[in-house]
Parts: structure tokens; sequence; C-alpha cells
């Protein structure tokens, strides 16, 4: 923001701050409904002073200097073994890595033990059905099972992180049992 | 329930005409019948026409979905040198007045002025006169309603304090920030990845929230008025949840870097976050008690996502919720006595309150996905996300529930709104 601009908002703030008068301390002298004037000159009423601007308050707030910020995503380009499926799903509520998905899990842990520099990010994710921070641990909990079969496997715990993407980025949209099962999921990403 | 919906936007279009085309729809939907409304005109302001914003509308808008006002209009211009003829205005059934003027400062500002009257004491309750550039005119108007609600209530008003809150366009995430009826909203961070959780620092300057740019979880405090940011915690694995320490000193957050998610505190600065939390399971969305002593969060420690309370500087946890087998995402009122919280019912998610002297627990609303529930800092309003209409939606609801009105604004997805605090005059 243009900094004339600010010192003299600056400016008029401070001048009000010296001199604010609250109307409403300014005694009332005259309550009767009687003879009021239908001009600038009241008869009887609180002051409410026209012509000094310093009674006057000046009205600034930050509101109407919120600063717009962008943000850029890092999109690796995705790494890891070819050919191994990097997905695991999950039951409704449950954590418990089906037996189907022991091969990919393997799989993953073989490369990762024959290539001990290679690091993996396990993301957990839900479907969209609850609290978006309560989905965010549940996911954590997702990533950290098939964490926990991987170091069973022998995988060391320095070449694993695991985040949570709770419900935020489902797999497929919308709000029926066969997208759900698609998002409620664990994904492999090497970094 | 009774339920009548105030369309300002009609009532605007005959009496501005084409005149303020460029403003954005001005509707707040109200529902809902208070016991103890009190009656108030909101008079045309003279010289109203001046400005580029409709001043009285917004007033008795914000009137309006306090729950604690029923407005109308006498559609007579009285301005705040003029005393109302009361003879006549008794005859409509109103309890108090606003009346003022707008006039067009020769630099370009306006000054606003007003006075309100007690109409069954013939009594002037005060007024006063506000200048402002164009940008700050619904500021004004919120502060005239602020000051309204406090002469004929006791209680400070809030709408003159900011919301934020995040919308979605395909892959266009945005961070808001705009005027508590979810007007004037002004971009703060736009990414195209998810943001959750803003939360609004005690000083209103700032706030914390989870992005997700960086393809993980991570914690940023970001000062709304210079976009200048930075990371408070981006440990190994997930970091979320973020709530300020009453003195804005420090955050309460959930970590995931010693397994599983836990509450942690962390100095506001940053530095080595300290575990509050001891539990193999979940313990997550922290909320601290107005006086910073405790913190209400949320464990699946019993084997259902409950609400537990534990000492700020750990110790024995203590179970909050017993009903239900999902309650989540608790917030505080400001004087402590109010715990408004996420409860699923049947297939439903329910804004529930809960009275914590009483535990008495009773429901809101009649909507069926509420989500991420805040008080208003003079606790008499609760904003939260929900659904109307298959459309996602921020509403704000009385305590007692009779009063709901959803925000205008955005028309899209919007969710994860949080109120914020009284910013200092």
């Amino acid at each position: 923001m243009n900094k004339t601009f600010i010192s003299l908002l600056l400016a008029l703030l401070l001048t009000a701050c010296a001199s604010g008068v609250k109307l409403n301390e300014v005694p009332v002298v005259d309550k009767k409904a009687s003879s009021v004037s239908n001009g600038a000159s009241s008869s009887g009423l609180s002051d409410i002073n026209p012509s000094a601007s310093s009674s006057s308050q000046q009205v600034q707030q930050p509101k109407s200097t919120v600063e717009p910020v962008n943000s850029l995503a890092n999109e690796n380009a995705p790494a890891g073994p070819a050919n191994i499926e990097k997905i695991v799903y999950f039951d409704y509520d449950s954590f418990i890595i089906k037996p189907e998905f022991q091969s990919t899990i393997e799989a993953h842990a073989q490369y990762l033990k024959s290539n001990s520099r290679a690091k993996i990010s396990l993301e957990g994710h839900t479907d969209e059905r609850g609290g978006r921070e309560y989905n965010l641990a549940l996911g954590q909990k997702r990533a950290d099972a098939v964490r926990q079969s991987l170091t069973l496997l022998g995988v060391g715990t320095s070449q694993i992180e695991t985040v949570s993407f709770g419900e935020e980025k489902p797999a497929v949209q919308g709000a029926d049992e066969s997208a759900f099962a698609k998002n409620r999921r664990a994904e492999f990403f090497y970094k | 329930m009774p339920r009548f919906v105030i369309a300002f936007a009609a009532l605007l279009g005959l009496v501005f005409g084409v005149a303020n085309v460029a403003r954005a729809e001005f509707k707040v939907e109200i529902s809902g019948v208070g016991i103890t409304q009190i009656p108030i005109g909101i008079s045309d302001f003279k010289g109203a026409d001046s400005a580029p914003q409709r001043i009285t509308q917004i007033i008795a808008a914000d009137l309006d979905r306090s729950g604690q006002f029923k407005t109308s209009k006498p559609g007579i211009a009285i301005d705040e040198n003029t005393r109302p003829d009361f003879t006549s205005i008794k005859t409509k059934n109103i309890d108090g007045l606003l009346t003022g003027s707008v006039t067009r400062l020769s630099d370009g500002r306006f000054d606003i002025r007003y006075r309100l009257w007690d109409t069954v004491r013939n009594q002037d309750l005060g007024g006063q006169s506000f200048v402002a550039f164009t940008p700050d005119l619904r500021l004004v108007a919120h502060r005239i309603a602020d000051q309204v609600y406090e002469k004929l209530t006791g209680d400070k008003g809030i709408f003159s304090t900011r919301i934020t809150y995040i919308t979605k366009h395909t892959n266009r995430h945005m961070l808001w920030v705009s005027d508590a009826d979810g007007e004037n909203a002004q971009a703060a961070l736009t990414s195209p990845e998810p943001i959750i959780s803003p939360s609004w620092s005690p000083n209103g300057n700032e706030l914390a929230y989870v992005s997700f740019e960086g393809r993980k979880p991570v914690i940023y405090i970001h000062d709304v008025s210079t976009g200048k940011r930075r990371v408070l915690a981006n440990f190994k694995g997930s970091n979320s949840a973020p709530a300020w320490s009453p003195d804005g000193k420090s955050l309460a957050v959930t970590l995931t870097k010693e397994g599983g998610s836990q509450i942690f505190i962390i100095d506001a600065k940053g530095g080595d976050p300290r575990r509050i939390t001891q539990s193999s399971g979940i313990d997550t969305e922290p909320v601290f008690t107005p006086d910073g002593s405790a913190i209400y969060f949320v464990s699946d420690r019993g084997g259902s996502p409950q609400i537990y309370r534990i000492p700020s500087s750990g110790g024995p946890v203590q179970r909050v919720t017993f009903n239900g087998n999902y309650n989540i995402s608790p917030t505080l009122s400001a004087d402590g006595k109010w715990l408004a919280y996420i409860s699923r019912i049947g297939n439903s998610f329910k804004l529930l309150l809960m009275d914590l002297v009483t535990d008495k627990v009773t429901t809101l609303t009649e909507t069926n996905h509420d989500e991420k529930p805040s008080f208003a800092p003079n606790g008499k309003l609760i904003l939260y996300a929900t659904q109307v209409q298959g459309k996602e939606a921020l509403m704000t609801t009385t305590l007692d529930g009779k009063i709901s009105a959803k925000l205008s604004g955005q028309t899209s997805t919007i969710r994860e709104p949080n109120w914020g605090p009284f910013l200092k005059p």
C-alpha cells in the first residue's frame, strides 16, 4: 500500500484520537417534546457539532488493508518403483490393512530396502463424512498403519514420513459409498 | 417454526434503482422468531442517497441478525438534529428510533451522524458523528449498529468485527477476511492446495491456519494487513489444528512428530513445541479456556471421539461429553460459560450447545451438516458452516437457537469460518 496514504491515515487517526468527543457525553438540556426546529440549529438536543471536524471520529481500521498472497504448490514428478500399485484402500472407520494389499506393501518394502536413499511419504486420506480436523487425524492413522507394516518388513523409519490430507484431497468426487470407498486410502509418494 | 425471509435486495432495488449497480447483491435471510426482540425503527438518513453504501440497510440487517431486534422502516427521513414527532411514531409500536444524516464532504469523505431515541420515554439516547472514506462506510454502519445494540441491550455489539473463511473453486482455494455479515470479503491467500482451520489471533491482526501447499499439512501465521506470513509448525508428519492462547503468545497445535496425533503448545514466534497430551490414540482440535488455564480437545481414547479437558500445563484429563459416539470441534464462549461443538446424531452432524455450569445440552439448528462453530466475541451468536439445500453456507444462530441467519457473500463452496475478536477502535 502507498506509504503516503498510510501516513495520511495515521495523521487522521491521531487527530481523531486527540479530540474524539462522544456525542452522548454532552448532557441533554431539554427533553421536552416541544418547539423543535427542523433545521441545523438544534434546540435542546445533545450537540452533534457539524462544523468542527475534530469532534468527529475518524474511522480507520485494518479492514481495508488485507494484502492478498498467492501460494504456489510444489508438485514434484512422481518417482519410485514402476509397476507397483501406489494406493492401499481401507474400510469405513478402519485402519486395518486388508490382506489383498499385503503384496503391494511388500513390494514397496523391497524397493525401499534395496534403495536406502529413497524416501517416501505415506499420505492418508478419508472420505468426506465427519469433521475436517478429526478426519485429518484419521487419515494419519491410516498412513501410520502402512508405516508400521513397512517397518515390520525392515524398512528404516528415517525413510518414511507419514502425513495426512484428511478429507481434503478426494480421489473421486461424489457422496455415495462407491466414491467414499475410493477416497479412504493411503498413497505412497516417493520424494 | 414461523419463518420469514427479509430480502433487502428487493427493497434496495426500489429505493436506489440502478444508481448502485456495481454493488454486490445484499441479501440477509433470517429465520425464526425471538421472544424478547426489541422493536426499533430505522428511519432513512437524510442525504443517504449521496453515499455509495446503503448505511441504514446495513444497520438494520445487523440488528436483525442479532436476534435481539425487530427492525422496521418508518419510511421517513429524520436527521439527527430533529426531534421526532413521537405521537405519530408511537402508533408504529417501536421502542427505539434511529435517525441520522449522510453528508458528502468536499474532500470526498462522508460525514455520517446518527441519534438514537427511546420512543417509550421520548428520550434522546445520544449519537455520534463519523467521518470516513468510501471503503470504510460499511464499517461506519457496523459501528452505529454496535452502538445501538450496546445502548439498548447493555452488551457490546459485534457487528464491526471480522470473520474469516475458506472457499474452493475447482482447484483454487482461498482464505478470506470479511465483515461479520460476510460482506466486503477480501482475499488473504490464494492457493492451488487446500487450506483449513483458520483461527484469529486475539489481537485480530493475524490468522493461523493449516495449508497443504507443501504436500503436507503445515501451520502458518499470516499477518492479514501486510500479507507477511511465517511457518509456525512444519515438523515431520502432520501439523494442524492451531488454537491461540488468550494472550496470543503461544498456540496449541496438533502434531504427529512423536507418532499419533497429539497436542503440543508452541510459542507464537516458533521454537520447540511442548507436548501436553499423552495418549496412544487421537488427540486433536485443542481450544484454550478464556483464562488460558485449560484446554478442551477431542480424543478417541475412550473408543469414540469425545471432548475432554486438560490443564494447559498438562495433567489429569477430564471427559466432558458423554452422549453420542462422535463429538468434535469444541469452542468456548469468551465468558467460559458455554461450550459449542458438533455431534453426529444418526447421519446428521449437528451444532450442540452445552451449559458448562449445568451440563445441559441443547440442539440449535435445523440443518444437518454443521461444522466448525465459533462464538461471536460477545458470546451472543455462534457462527458455523453447514449446508442449505445441498449447498455449503455460513450461518449464525443465537444461543437459544431461535434466530438463525445465512450470511451472504460467496455462492459456491464456503467453509471453515472463524469469528475474530473485538477490534480496538
